[in-house]
């Protein structure tokens, strides 16, 4: 009876730490959203929306960086989009079991997940110091790289989960295959596609990393995408960092902003993959 | 290669459709050379600018602890020592976390808990890295050194030996905070992947050693875990691939400071946070070339890392493809 007992103890006891290990991991999620919504909901008024970063000691808003981010995340967007679309369709559609698929599918991972202070670097050495300053092109190229990997992810296992069927189907009725590709494969699979893009564009909207050595940063309006270029995860950094009572109230609104719009993303991006899911 | 494609390229030769196959096979071709360019492009990039300081150091540079802008001594110990010391314990922390999390999803909570559940753990994973930061700074660096520093120095920190590791004044802002952290952003991304793999084990083999009158944990332990060994390991190496590379949230409370102490509550760095705090402020050549040749060190951990979590992975799946 003995060894009943001690089983049975191993197990509540298994069971309780799993239980309070779930609890320890959404307690930092309540705990980190509630302290931003706290600290940042003071900050969030028409003024952050209507006026520039301010020097210290004066009030202000983050208009220039909110649209700094917006411009470089569009490019990043517009850039990676496509090229992650069409890498992602040549591993699903053309490479399927081969040698070279799996090298670059495997290169492809490595990307995902290597550090994004290293895509900075990478972008520095070849657009920064080659065009002699910082740039919001540079900024634009290293969160494009940053996008690519994971829209060429999504679309690979979003177009693998076309059923073959279809594939045939529509050869069958005399459609080349780049018809059949981009007219019913696509088509069955764009919604799949479409979380991947939100996805990675949620990612690169806190990115801050490689944009410290590329677009930097600037205190003031700045429509020339030839230099540097304000934006909001590093005037977080430079505001958070520094001793002015102003300007760290600036970095928790804008902290609440970029973390309110990627949750946001991130929910529609799960709500329209479960849809396409419960739809087929 | 699978049958649908062989019947559409068989349907194309000699039709009207045979140029638009070629233009858009090359098209898609060339984008996926682009990756591997991208990643090309990086290792030598990273290599080309570090040459100058690597040149000029040799290789001690990898052992030298003096980082002095002013006399232009630069070494990479003690930036590489806090990389590994705060993953460290990230993955001290994180993995039986993420652990107790997978277990809980997979086996103990009711099906309509599980979606929202795993949801919400991965969103610990969107929150972008300079948000973990900010609130590391203002909320959990002063929670720390008033509340959990002091008890640690208190307790651990008089135990002779392992008390090094806990001496010095409570400063909240140190390698202990960074790794701690660290281990919360970390946790999402082995959690899942623990929880992917553990759904793979056969109900079947489940329902059998349940019948046997297993509890639990002696089925976790004893069937679901020496069946996903290989995932959970991927998932581990995955996670710490992300701690070492991870900048901003540890740039904020690590401190920033080139010197290596044994204790845990003192200021550190890591190669990214030194990265982060100096490159656009170095000024001279060898300066930023050391820096860049930080970066390429960071590079070369986090590649061997990742690599052996890929590998794994896909061997896991060849596995799996067999199997079924």
């Amino acid at each position: 009876m003995e060894l009943y007992s001690r089983r049975r103890l191993t197990n509540w006891l298994v069971i309780g730490l799993s239980v309070v290990a779930t609890a320890f991991g959404l307690l930092w999620l309540a705990l980190v959203l509630s302290t931003l919504l706290i600290n940042g909901v003071g900050a969030i008024g028409p003024s952050l929306f209507t006026q520039m970063t301010p020097p210290p000691g004066s009030s202000g808003g983050l208009l220039n960086a909110i649209a700094g981010s917006l411009v470089m995340t569009l490019i990043a967007t517009l850039i990676g989009t496509p090229t992650g679309i069409l890498a992602g369709t040549f591993l699903a559609e053309y490479a399927r079991g081969s040698r070279f698929g799996e090298v670059v599918r495997f290169v492809n991972d490595i990307l995902l997940s290597a550090p994004s202070i290293i895509i900075g670097l990478f972008v520095y050495e070849v657009m920064v110091v080659r065009m002699g300053h910082f740039s919001a092109w540079a900024g634009a190229v290293a969160l494009a790289i940053i996008t690519i990997p994971v829209v060429v992810r999504t679309t690979e296992d979003m177009l693998r989960l076309v059923p073959s069927a279809l594939r045939e189907a529509a050869a069958a009725l005399g459609a080349p295959q780049w018809k059949v590709i981009v007219m019913v494969t696509y088509r069955a699979a764009a919604q799949g596609m479409m979380t991947g893009v939100l996805l990675a564009i949620a990612r690169i909207s806190g990115e801050t990393a490689p944009l410290l050595f590329t677009a930097l940063n600037n205190q003031f309006w700045s429509g020339d995408l030839n230099g540097p270029m304000a934006n909001l995860p590093v005037v977080i950094f430079q505001f958070a960092m520094s001793p002015y009572a102003d300007w760290q109230r600036l970095a928790w609104g804008g902290a609440l902003l970029i973390t309110a719009s990627i949750l946001v993303l991130n929910i529609t991006a799960r709500l329209l993959a479960a849809w396409s899911s419960f739809k087929q | 290669m699978s049958a649908d494609t062989v019947i559409a390229r068989e349907a194309s030769p000699g039709r009207h459709g045979a140029l638009g196959d070629v233009v858009f096979r090359s098209l898609t071709l060339l984008f996926a050379l682009l990756v591997l360019v991208v990643l090309g492009g990086v290792i030598l990039s990273l290599i080309s600018g570090a040459l100058p300081a690597l040149e000029h150091f040799g290789l001690r540079f990898l052992v030298t602890e003096a980082w002095n802008p002013v006399t232009e001594k630069f070494g990479a110990l003690a930036p590489v020592y806090g990389t590994l010391v705060t993953s460290a314990i990230a993955m001290l922390i994180g993995i039986p976390v993420a652990f107790g999390v997978a277990l809980f999803i997979t086996e103990l909570c009711p099906n309509w808990l599980k979606r929202p559940l795993s949801t919400m753990i991965e969103l610990l994973a969107a929150i972008p890295s300079i948000i973990y930061g900010i609130w590391g700074l203002f909320v959990l660096a002063p929670f720390v050194q008033e509340h959990i520093e002091p008890a640690l120095i208190g307790t651990l920190g008089a135990i002779p030996g392992i008390g090094m590791l806990f001496e010095g004044p409570p400063l909240g802002i140190g390698v202990l905070t960074a790794g701690f952290i660290l281990a919360i952003m970390v946790l999402p991304f082995i959690s899942s992947v623990m929880r992917d793999v553990f759904e793979t084990v056969p109900t079947v083999l489940r329902e059998s050693t349940y019948a046997l009158g297993a509890t639990t944990t002696e089925v976790v332990w004893r069937v679901v875990l020496p069946y996903t060994r290989i995932g959970v390991f991927g998932g581990i190496l995955l996670g710490l691939g992300r701690a070492l590379g991870e900048t901003m949230a540890v740039t904020f409370v690590i401190g920033n400071s080139h010197h290596i102490h044994a204790s845990v509550l003192q200021p550190g760095t890591t190669i990214s946070a030194a990265l982060a705090n100096e490159f656009t402020e170095a000024v001279g050549d060898l300066y930023l070339s050391s820096l860049i040749a930080l970066g390429l060190i960071l590079f070369v951990i986090t590649f061997i890392v990742l690599a052996l979590a890929k590998l794994l992975l896909i061997r896991l799946e060849r596995q799996a493809g067999k199997a079924t």
